[in-house]
């Protein structure tokens, strides 16, 4: 039995949901059982936002994370809030260009990625949570980087299918990314 | 197989009702279940049905009770402090006796309350909430894709017994996307021939109504409502066991909260401690024969709810009081973790009550 458990937090406008529900498709195609739950208070209109993902093989039971496996933390609020409670051998993606403070445990794996920096370089300054997602993948084998391209044609509108491009970029980013 | 696709609850229970042949949903919107209304605005007006954002909730549980007197199955939906606005037109379709289905995705109450889950409209659901003796048969989904079964089996439910079926959700299960399938089944069609549907001069017109000024009349249909309602009890009780074979100590919850009891549930078995878990999925009627047979095997019954301890009632009056009943709780649209379920498992087990 595997189950992961993903937090994803931010702020709104930073794509934490849109993540969120990438990785829950990812998932579907892998067929795993998935779970996602928004923060749907008024934290998404301006504040702090937040996604709870399950990815397991077996039957998903509470969809609330209370001791993620996974964190991806896009600003530092959220890094402060969620930091102790990730599991131990758990890991953390920091986007490290927004968050200065460094984490103090031995016990998880820690990625510092500069996500916002590179994003505001390549040009495709809205979509640093797809780069921490990119890198993600490349470190999960359950979920691997094969058909990323296959979900992001199903998330991504037809109306907006230059975004297509520009998320697999992002991703292709992260997945290449290295300290 | 059919595609397991995600969706989140509330769409799956819009996108069930219009699979169930639904094609009239009168609403007004309230956090959180407004994509309910959001994907019937949608799909509506593609597939010649009906989708009308009432002016206020009362006005639209009054144009339900009007479609459904026309034959029609039609569903509103709102969150809590919408469904006490509904109240007094629940109570009006339950006295005239007319099928309907309305949808509830609780919100942490009383008054305006936030926003946040809850499951602390169950009285308002099972013993009331309108005035007068009626009753609807409320079913509690605990999944994605139990929103969607729940809604097309409400909408059979709601015809077959010509009454309201309330499907009784919260937040969370509103909110979250879970995979999901849908199972391609023409609805089925029950005769309504008591609907207003025009005499064509060919029959003698119908009433849909509920006012009877004579106490003798009015005491035979409620005699008479309550015969049907027997029959509901006898018949149409749903629940679901997990590890409850050998168990000691029995969980209730429904819904959102049965989901973090198993996780607790699971885990206090991994340490040993015999117990399992019993979920209503009708609310009303309560699942009141499993519970009273599990009393007389079980040591102890804990009901974890988000409300101040109100399906807590119902399980001491199905379990007639043999054994304690705990209450583990949260309120206000604050949920339980697994570990506070679990230590009031390791609690029950050590015979603290």
């Amino acid at each position: 039995m595997k189950t992961t458990e993903i937090l994803i937090a931010g702020f709104g406008g930073q794509g934490i949901l849109f993540s969120g529900k990438f990785l829950a498709y990812k998932g579907l195609l892998e067929e795993l059982q998935v779970s996602w739950l928004p923060s749907y208070g008024p934290e998404m209109r301006g504040g702090t936002a937040n996604c709870n993902v399950i990815l397991s093989d077996t039957p998903v039971g509470s969809p609330i994370i209370t001791a993620p496996n996974v964190l991806i933390a896009m600003n530092l609020p959220s890094l402060e809030k969620y930091v102790d409670s990730v599991v131990a051998g758990g890991q953390i993606y920091v986007d490290s260009s927004l968050i200065d403070l460094k984490v103090e445990r031995d016990d998880v794996e820690v990625f510092y990625i500069p996500a916002t920096q590179i994003a505001k370089e390549e040009g495709i300054a809205t979509l640093a949570n797809m780069i921490i997602v990119g890198h993600l993948l490349e470190n999960h084998p359950e979920l691997s980087f094969d058909g990323a391209e296959t979900v992001v044609d199903k998330l991504v509108p037809p109306k907006k299918a230059a975004l297509k491009d520009l998320n697999m970029k992002a991703l292709s980013l992260g997945k290449n990314y290295k300290k | 197989m059919a595609e397991r696709i995600l969706m989140k609850g509330n769409e799956a229970i819009a996108e069930a009702a219009i699979r169930a042949g639904c094609r009239h949903y009168f609403g007004y919107p309230i956090t959180p279940q407004t994509e309910i209304a959001a994907y019937m605005a949608k799909k509506m007006p593609k597939i010649g049905g009906v989708f009308l954002q009432a002016e206020s909730e009362i006005a639209s549980i009054n144009m339900v009770y009007g479609a459904s007197a026309a034959g029609l199955r039609v569903m509103t939906s709102s969150s809590s402090p919408g469904i006490s606005l509904k109240a007094e037109g629940l109570s009006y379709i339950a006295g005239s006796d007319i099928p309907a289905l309305v949808v509830n995705v609780q919100r942490g109450g009383p008054g305006l309350g936030g926003i946040q889950p809850s499951q602390s409209d169950y009285f308002q659901a099972t013993k009331g909430g309108g005035h007068g003796d009626y009753r609807m048969i409320v079913l509690a989904p605990a999944s994605v894709q139990e929103m969607a079964s729940l809604t097309i089996k409400g909408f059979d439910l709601a015809d077959k017994y010509s009454m309201t079926t309330m499907i009784l959700a919260d937040g969370t299960i509103g909110q979250m996307m879970e995979p999901i399938t849908f199972e391609d089944a023409e609805p089925t069609v029950y005769e309504k021939p008591w609907a207003l549907t025009g005499t064509e001069c060919k029959r003698k017109h119908n009433v849909v109504n509920s006012l009877y000024l004579k106490p003798d009349e009015l005491e035979k249909k409620n005699f008479e409502r309550f015969e049907k309602y027997a029959e509901i009890e006898k018949n149409e009780a749903m629940w679901e066991e997990y590890m409850m074979e050998d168990a000691e100590i029995c969980v209730v919850a429904f819904g959102i909260t049965s989901r973090i009891a198993k996780n607790a549930v699971a885990e206090a078995r991994k340490a040993g401690i015999k117990v399992g878990l019993i979920r209503p999925i009708t609310l009303w009627p309560f699942p009141t024969e499993v519970l009273r047979a599990a009393a007389d095997k079980v040591k102890a019954f804990i009901s974890v709810e988000l409300s101040m301890g109100q399906m807590i009632e119902d399980v001491k009056l199905a379990t007639e009081s043999k054994k304690p009943v705990t209450l583990c709780n949260r309120a206000g649209g604050m949920i339980p973790t697994p570990d506070e379920v679990l230590s009031a498992i390791q609690k029950a087990e050590k015979g603290e009550f």
